[in-house]
């Protein structure tokens, strides 16, 4: 018994010795210092940087038809947005133009996307749902001109690019009103 | 004197109640009027399973039951709600069914909680292509842009940055959407509102990370991403990522559900629910947001005149009664508890207003305490149910001053087809055979 309150002394001794080598900081928030974060070069964050913004920047070499995308649509595209991108079973992709104001408004990309990037952008990271990020970059540039052409915004023999896609000027470009700072 | 758990707070202005007192008396003055006031106030009770009574009318029985006579279950690794609570759980909705099974979201079920934290298996889930499985040993958090120095992270190394704790509620922003259709659904609570839920969130506050990589002065926003398979992002002003933002990574105490972002989510107070980015895998500054399809083609605010409201982050105020609520059934006439969930994305609820009649008058419900800033506060109130239909409203106020909509003012702002932010008041009709619909009224 006495043995044992003597061991327990002797830890807690050591421990304060301890304590007295590695000081305590005290209860201020550790809050910087650490950076402990490695830094990466542009090679590694070039696969990684997915993200188009409207200007374009960073969209990738490849180009693509309307007529390539036709073909691109009807394998990967068409099970679940039908024909023509009409719509059934799922979301439709074309039409609604003009009928954001009434009671039945159809948010379409014709109708309501306001960039054209937007598009490329999203087909390249998530869809198809069921193999996202399988589609070459040129043919999302083909299918994003036949989604494009579909709803009357491009011409039949138009070919979408890095150049092209970030003109194409979408008929609801004006219809967001920004309340980031309201 | 006081009951130190609840706040009595200020009274709505309608003239008879404008003069009463706070506290226990003005409880009692309530009920008294509650009783006056047939049907208004009268109220309803929580809807017990069907064969209660009949239940508390049996005898205490002869023998001891058999969970008294025999061992009980030994200790587990991992504890598990009892099996009598099976039916408590998340209403699932798959908004493309099995073309993508792992597309739509599931309901906290409102009606079947109390208090104001949500368990973590019960946490509203909003995937747009499923959980991706994802290995913690394997996950980096990539940090560039307009930075001078781009860093990436791993989850370990992120573990050990101190730390803070923040209670808050989350809310997709399409919360409360099914009460835009034309018609109300006859569903529970939870599945009408139950798109928000409330932990406490630990983590490390971006700020931290984003000075370390040094912010450029021409970055403005950033862009967060998630390392699932639709590798959802949206945009966020660099501004909210400085004030409160928070990589979290715990919830209630233990690391983060797969369903909630795991091994790390982003964590903005009081904003949309689908900018607290789950899986966060990058960050990237930027000069301007990037219009991603998640901040165009959804999460806008479609309006009457044809235009979309972009960037419409904070969620306003808003509150519901869980208890009585739909599909539920009163146990006949008499005293029951009314409760209920209020939230703001702006700061505190400073008061909730319930009304038995529709809105035509109001009384001030109790707040449970403590009520913390862009977290779930729970309301209650005593209400003598008459046995008559009644019909049952909140009506939430923030510290901003900022009131909850009626379903007329918000209707005529947002075109018909839109289904984000709803704010307004949800009517429950408590009718006279004691069975509780949702109404629009």
């Amino acid at each position: 018994m006495f043995t044992h309150e003597r061991t327990v002394i002797g830890l807690a001794a050591a421990a304060l010795l301890a304590a007295c080598t590695t000081p305590l900081m005290g209860p201020q928030p550790l809050s910087q210092g650490l950076d402990l974060g490695r830094v990466v070069t542009a090679e590694e964050i070039k696969a990684w940087d997915i993200s188009i913004p409207q200007s374009g920047a960073g969209l990738p070499p490849g180009s693509g038809s309307v007529k390539q995308g036709a073909a691109v649509y009807a394998a990967k595209c068409e099970a679940c947005h039908g024909a023509n991108g009409a719509g059934k079973p799922l979301d439709a992709l074309v039409g609604g133009q003009g009928t954001l104001a009434s009671g039945t408004p159809v948010r379409t990309v014709g109708s309501y996307w306001p960039y054209a990037t937007t598009l490329f952008d999203y087909v390249r990271r998530a869809m198809p749902t069921n193999a996202p990020k399988s589609l070459t970059d040129s043919e999302v540039y083909a299918v994003s001109a036949y989604v494009l052409q579909l709803n009357g915004i491009i011409p039949q023999d138009a070919v979408m690019n890095a150049q092209t896609l970030p003109q194409v000027k979408m008929p609801n470009k004006d219809g967001f009103i920004d309340y980031s700072g309201k | 004197m006081k009951n130190e758990s609840v706040i009595a707070n200020r009274r709505s202005a309608s003239p008879e109640s404008r003069s009463d007192s706070h506290g226990p008396v003005e409880r009692r003055a309530f009920l008294a009027r509650g009783i006056k006031v047939a049907g208004a106030l009268a109220a309803g009770g929580v809807a017990s399973t069907a064969g209660a009574q009949a239940r508390a009318a049996e005898s205490l029985g002869a023998q001891m039951p058999a969970w008294m006579t025999t061992e009980g279950a030994a200790m587990r690794e991992y504890g598990q709600p009892s099996k009598f609570e099976e039916p408590v759980k998340r209403a699932v909705a798959q908004l493309y069914g099995k073309l993508a099974p792992g597309a739509g979201a599931s309901f906290t079920p409102l009606q079947s909680l109390k208090g104001t934290i949500t368990p973590n298996g019960l946490h509203f889930e909003r995937h747009h292509n499923g959980v991706p499985d994802i290995d913690p040993a394997r996950h980096k958090l990539l940090i560039h842009g307009l930075v001078k120095k781009p860093l990436a992270f791993d989850v370990a190394t992120l573990m050990r940055y101190p730390m803070v704790s923040r209670t808050c509620f989350i809310e997709c922003s399409a919360n409360s959407a099914r009460n835009t259709l034309p018609k109300a659904l006859d569903v529970p609570c939870g599945a009408l509102h139950g798109l928000v839920s409330c932990s406490e969130w630990t983590g490390l506050p971006l700020a931290v990370l984003l000075n370390e990589a040094g912010v450029d002065a021409g970055a403005k926003w950033l862009l967060a991403e998630g390392a699932d398979s639709a590798t959802m992002s949206r945009s966020i002003p660099l501004s909210k990522a400085l004030d409160d933002t928070l990589i979290a990574l715990y919830q209630n105490g233990e690391r983060l559900r797969p369903e909630q972002g795991y091994p790390m989510r982003l964590l903005l107070p009081g904003w949309e629910g689908n900018m607290n980015v789950k899986w966060l895998h990058r960050i990237k500054l930027t000069d301007g947001p990037t219009h991603t399809r998640d901040e165009t083609s959804r999460y806008t605010d479609l309006m009457r005149d044809g235009k979309a409201r972009q960037f419409t982050f904070e969620l306003g105020v808003k509150s519901v009664i869980t208890q009585p609520s739909g599909g539920m059934a009163m146990q006949g006439p008499g005293l029951y508890e009314l409760s209920g969930l209020a939230w703001s994305g702006a700061g505190r609820v400073t008061k909730v207003e319930v009304s038995a009649d529709s809105g035509a008058t109001w009384q001030d419900a109790m707040l449970q305490a403590p009520v913390l800033s862009k977290s779930l506060t729970r309301f209650r109130m005593p209400w003598n149910w008459n046995g008559t239909q009644a019909m049952l409203q909140s009506r939430a106020t923030d510290e901003k001053g900022n009131v909850q909509e009626s379903r007329a003012a918000w209707s005529a702002l947002y075109s018909p087809a839109n289904r984000y932010h709803n704010t307004m008041i949800q009517t429950w009709a408590v009718n006279a055979d004691g069975s509780i619909k949702n109404v629009y009224a």
